[in-house]
């Protein structure tokens, strides 16, 4: 069968940075931190007590209550993104064969709020007050399915679960079912609700995360210096992934093309990424094999970039070698330096950053960096501002702990 | 205080997303108020909390209507 070309059509977001993809644009283009101090649970005994959280969601009468009582946060997100991302698509679901149309939701953890209250129901009230909703609360395949549900597609509907790399991942999975002719349709992405005591603390314990309470707008600081650690974020990204020609025959307005991707695994560390970043060098040159571009044609590379002292560093070298002479010519930007880390919607959503980016021709800059690391030299990181760039092709980056590596090449149509 | 009727209602409309003016004694959980399996368990068991009481399956199982809650606490409650 000849490889099928793939388009992105809609995309749906809620992130700290906003809850519609105009807010999103708009606050990538300023410049604007989404992190601030914690508001939604007590955190003034914890070691950190920022993080980057979405407020008023989901918005009034979004959802029934009905939905409210099914859905953990992770899935009323999920949910939230499928269905703005079909309204962005202008898709008409009634004239698709369902079974063509597939989901595919990347999260790392799942419902894990649900879980702690419920458990905390166990402990206090005893077994007989547990909900008899707690399971489909929790389950990490909620997300997929009530998109299913809601949406009315009868093909596949599953999670994809790596960390950090989860949204990605699906997005790749996803973009591979329309190319291999499988689905015509997939609403595809990631999404992730773990803001709590129990993540934040196993977290802080784990020396992962930024301690600059006092700073949080400057929290995050990838390829600077003075980085200590990521900053913790919630949020989901849904984009709808459509075969081509079909998208043309309808008259879509394409975002970019999924032009290709790769996925490798560190199998090093459950924590530490590959000393060497071979294995995400490997993905970012197998991305660009798949997707038939060579390097010189990379306008832009959206960095995973969290603001570790380790990742960071590496992601830097991986880059310089697989890029060589060209490295330095090419901008780089971390859309978490604003964001935060949306943990496995991360990649789904910075997804939707590129998109943003290549519609409205610009970069969005790294805030933070003031004093670049010497060890992540020799790359342009955007520091300074925004810039306006016509995007041609761009390559997108998500690792995540466990040693997941995914990049994925988006061209424009 | 509230009457037993009254909190049943509540609990029944909060939980489905419904005017309390639809939650009517001879409504049907399954057929009028849209109530599956899973929604039924989990409005007995807000009930069993709110009357301090416990309801056996096989009595929850021969529910029907919204009366039928209700006079089933009004029999049992402490």
């Amino acid at each position: 069968m000849k490889r099928r070309r793939v388009a992105i059509t809609g995309v749906g977001v809620a992130c700290p940075l906003g809850a519609e993809k105009s807010e999103f644009l708009a606050a990538l283009a300023q410049g604007r931190s989404g992190v601030a101090p914690i508001r939604s649970f007590p955190a003034e005994d914890l070691e950190v007590r920022i993080a980057a959280e979405i407020s008023g969601f989901p918005p009034e009468g979004f959802f029934n209550a009905k939905e409210l009582r099914r859905m953990d946060r992770f899935t009323l997100l999920a949910a939230y993104c499928a269905e703005k991302a079909v309204a962005d698509s202008r898709l008409d679901l009634d004239a698709l064969d369902p079974v063509r149309a597939a989901v595919m939701m990347g999260t790392g953890i799942g419902g894990l709020e649900e879980i702690i209250s419920q458990h905390d129901a166990l402990l206090q009230k005893g077994p007989g007050r547990v909900s008899p909703l707690t399971v489909p609360r929790a389950m990490s395949g909620a997300a997929a399915s009530l998109v299913s549900m809601r949406l009315g597609l009868h093909g596949p509907a599953f999670s994809v679960s790596s960390a950090c790399t989860s949204g990605a991942n699906a997005i790749l999975s996803a973009a591979w079912q329309v190319r291999h002719g499988m689905s015509d349709v997939v609403l595809a992405g990631g999404t992730e609700a773990t803001l709590n005591r129990l993540t934040l603390s196993g977290f802080i314990n784990m020396k992962a995360l930024s301690r600059r309470n006092d700073n949080p707008s400057g929290a995050c600081r990838p390829f600077d210096q003075d980085r200590d650690g990521f900053v913790m974020g919630e949020g989901a990204g849904v984009i709808v992934l459509e075969e081509m020609d079909r998208a043309k025959a309808r008259g879509a307005e394409i975002y970019a093309e999924v032009l290709g991707g790769a996925m490798t695994s560190d199998a090093f560390n459950v924590c530490l990424p590959d000393p060497d970043g071979r294995w995400a060098a490997r993905a970012m040159r197998d991305a660009m094999a798949d997707a038939e571009v060579a390097t010189e044609r990379i306008s832009y590379i959206n960095a995973h970039g969290t603001g570790t002292k380790a990742g960071d560093e590496i992601e830097a070298k991986a880059i310089r070698d697989v890029f060589g002479d060209h490295a330095s010519g090419i901008p780089v930007s971390s859309t978490k330096s604003m964001l935060g880390h949306l943990l496995g919607a991360s990649g789904a959503v910075e997804i939707v950053a590129c998109l943003l980016s290549m519609r409205n021709n610009l970069i969005h800059r790294t805030l933070n960096l003031e004093n670049p690391d010497p060890a992540c030299l020799g790359l342009d990181f955007v520091a300074e501002g925004t810039r306006e760039a016509g995007l041609d092709c761009v390559l997108k980056n998500s690792f995540g702990f466990g040693g997941h590596n995914v990049a994925l090449v988006l061209g424009r149509v | 205080m509230s009457s037993v009727a009254e909190i049943v209602i509540e609990v029944i409309a909060e939980k489905m997303g419904v005017p309390k003016e639809d939650v009517k004694p001879e409504a049907h959980l399954v057929n009028d108020l849209n109530v599956d399996s899973l929604d039924q368990a989990d409005i007995v068991m807000e009930l069993e909390e709110k009357f301090d009481m416990s309801v056996s399956e096989e009595e929850a199982a021969k529910i029907r209507t919204v009366g039928d809650i209700i006079k089933y606490i009004e029999q049992h409650k402490s």
